[in-house]
């Protein structure tokens, strides 16, 4: 299903950039932080337009604003001034309630640390943001939840919890959550930083699928690898934009996977595979 | 209505994620509940067992002693006075309307005689009025009439230590009616056994007694023409104190006390004494209860102390629920929900494992225990109250909580 809908999302690149809508649009955003007498600038008069559909790889070295940017993005911390609008909505003077309502219709986070509930399982961490949503029932909870599941190849997995998944699994389950609430946007703060380079590409290839089938993403990495995945770079430093350009040669996750050598990689050993999944069984029944 | 019930889902599912720590948790208030049920019920039990003990000298008793007199100074104690007379008795039904019985008593000790045994014992002259006024009832055989009061009849009721002394523990009290038992050499016809009554709450045994009608022991026992005191019964416990005043204001009138002077005679009403023992059994429930409270107290500071814990503990799972779009009183409510799912779960087990303790007591050690539907349901508010209470303050500070901070929180 990912492919054919891949395939119809190249064929819609063809339109040009300013027929397309803007999803976020910020000008001249400053973050001052005020630690007793000093003030901190983390972000200087930042203008930046994402447009729908684009992937966009965030760099900067530590410090350089890039996550207090990323923050005011993700609507978890708000700018000292400037305009923020989101989707056609200004949320830069928005109360705390308000911006926790537009994290929960709008906005899907991936993190570094997954941040998955433990002793949860998979289909219950991704109906989490379903539950703070006063819309959905029960059932819509889990059938939007299974397919968001699905759609990151962890159809077989839903039950499991997450110590019973490896780091890329999790990652994914993570994906599937910010899938679920149907988002206009996600945010992915350094999603790769702890895994190893095969299941960096694996998150990296579900993540340009998505981006194929028409999903904004905007990526926090440090990482000039994984920047060369994004459609878009922006580099940050001292709080300031000091470069902004589409990614020119730009990788494609699966091609890059092939390239790597063979691993013992218990997605594609039907044999490990189930015994695996014998031993979960077994789990979760004795539990 | 819908997010009502995903915060009831979200927290079951955070305290089924730590049922040890849930278990532990709601450990402390069970033990609260527990104790405020169990000693409620041991507190309204002894309570109710002295009421009854009380009830069990006689029926809202009013007693009338003649007062004490003195002669030249010298005060001859109480009962001395020889100034209470059976028309007295007789008028205080007649005149005052709160007390529809009374009965004059004359006491005399004696040597008794029977069986080839003998035993001293009281002998009671008292008119049939006596019965009803000191809740007595036969065993066997029946009450004196009358006209056997009147026409001063040798008969008498004999109470069971008295049985026990003459004819031995395992006598048949059938047979004993009808047998003939000399009181200071005069022959007696038993006419009826009474029933056990136990001791009274000064440890006087009710049942070494002799009852015989008033005049038979006035006149051939005692030979005197007064009254020792007079037993009167009010119509129910309200009116006692009415009554007490009737009977002040008749034998006032009858003695021709002049106002300003103290009464010839003396009245005591068993208000008095169980209002002694009513307050003493008050001060036992209430220190009772305020050491159920304490515990019930502790377990909620355990609740509070292991709710700030978890908050620390899942302060990156709170900070991922922001992020996901839970409002800060949402994260309040699930905290506060928690705890209060706590509170009622061990509101529920210590309800009935201080039932449990309760029945123990009761069976093991004999204590009366009376476990009554409004202790049940105190001890179960004040734990969903005491849940509310010590659940707010970490719910609060969970609910203020900084997303950023708390999804960076290490």
């Amino acid at each position: 299903m990912l492919q054919v809908l891949a395939e119809e999302a190249v064929e819609g690149k063809a339109n040009d950039k300013n027929e397309m809508k803007t999803v976020i649009s910020v000008k001249n955003l400053e973050k001052i932080y005020t630690m007793g007498d000093v003030k901190v600038y983390a972000l200087r008069g930042i203008d930046l337009d994402i447009y729908e559909g684009e992937f966009v790889a965030i760099m900067g070295t530590s410090g350089s604003g890039k996550s207090t940017l990323m923050n005011i993005l993700g609507c978890l911390d708000q700018p000292t001034s400037g305009s923020y609008t989101l989707d056609g909505m200004d949320v830069s003077k928005s109360t705390r309630n308000q911006l926790a309502e537009v994290r929960n219709k709008k906005i899907g986070f991936v993190f570094q640390s997954f941040n998955l509930l433990s002793r949860t399982s998979a289909l219950e961490n991704v109906e989490l943001p379903l539950l703070y949503n006063r819309k959905t029932n029960a059932q819509e909870r889990h059938e939007r939840a299974v397919k968001a599941l699905t759609s990151v190849g962890l159809a077989t997995r839903m039950k499991n919890m997450p110590n019973q998944l490896s780091g890329g699994q999790q990652q994914r389950v993570a994906i599937a959550r910010a899938l679920v609430n149907d988002p206009v946007i996600i945010f992915a703060d350094e999603p790769t930083g702890n895994l190893d380079s095969r299941t960096s590409f694996e998150v990296i290839d579900i993540f340009q699928k998505l981006n194929a089938n028409g999903i904004t993403i905007v990526l926090v990495t440090h990482e000039p690898d994984i920047a060369q995945f994004a459609t878009r770079r922006v580099v940050f430093r001292d709080g300031k934009i000091i470069d902004d350009s589409p990614v020119t040669g730009r990788k494609n996750a699966i091609e890059e996977l092939a390239k790597l050598p063979p691993a013992d990689d218990i997605d594609n050993n039907p044999e490990a595979l189930q015994k695996i999944e014998t031993a979960v069984e077994t789990e979760n029944e004795a539990s | 209505m819908g997010i009502i019930k995903n915060i009831l889902r979200i927290s079951l599912l955070a305290l089924r994620k730590n049922l040890l720590r849930t278990l532990l948790t709601a450990l402390g208030i069970i033990i609260g509940v527990a104790s405020v049920v169990a000693m409620m019920g041991i507190g309204s039990g002894s309570k109710q067992s002295i009421e009854s003990q009380v009830n069990n000298l006689g029926t809202n008793m009013i007693i009338i002693f003649p007062a004490s007199n003195s002669y030249g100074g010298v005060a001859a104690g109480a009962g001395a006075s020889q100034n209470l007379t059976y028309a007295d008795a007789e008028a205080i039904p007649v005149n005052c309307p709160s007390v529809p019985y009374s009965c004059p008593i004359v006491r005399s000790s004696s040597q008794v005689l029977a069986n080839g045994q003998n035993w001293r014992t009281t002998i009671y002259g008292a008119t049939t009025d006596y019965f009803p006024i000191k809740n007595l009832h036969t065993v066997a055989g029946d009450i004196f009439t009358n006209s056997e009061n009147k026409s001063a009849a040798k008969v008498c009721l004999i109470g069971q230590t008295v049985v026990k002394n003459l004819w031995g523990a395992n006598a048949d009290l059938n047979s004993i009616i009808g047998q003939s038992i000399r009181i200071t050499n005069i022959p007696f016809q038993i006419v009826g056994v009474l029933e056990i009554k136990g001791q009274n709450s000064f440890g006087q045994d009710q049942d070494d007694c002799i009852v015989a009608p008033f005049y038979t022991v006035q006149r051939r026992i005692l030979s005197i023409t007064w009254v020792n005191q007079i037993l009167a019964s009010a119509k129910d416990a309200n009116l006692v104190t009415a009554g007490t005043d009737e009977i002040t204001e008749l034998l006032s009138e009858r003695h021709k006390v002049l106002p300003g002077v103290a009464p010839d005679f003396t009245i005591r009403t068993q208000a008095d004494l169980s209002n002694a023992f009513s307050a003493i059994s008050n001060v036992m429930s209430v220190l009772l209860l305020i050491i159920a409270s304490i515990s019930l107290l502790v377990g909620g500071i355990g609740i509070m102390n292991i709710m700030l814990v978890s908050i620390t503990e899942r302060t990156r799972e709170i900070g991922l629920r922001m992020a996901v779009g839970a409002k800060g009183n949402i994260i309040l409510l699930q905290f506060l929900t928690e705890a209060v799912i706590i509170s009622f779960l061990g509101g529920i087990i210590g309800v009935a494992l201080g039932i449990g303790i309760a029945m123990i007591v009761k069976n093991v050690m004999h204590w009366p225990i009376v476990i009554s539907a409004a202790s049940i349901i105190v001890a179960f508010l004040s734990a969903a109250g005491i849940g509310i209470f010590f659940g707010f303050y970490p719910a609060r500070k969970a609910s203020l909580l900084n997303p950023i901070d708390a999804l960076r929180y290490e």
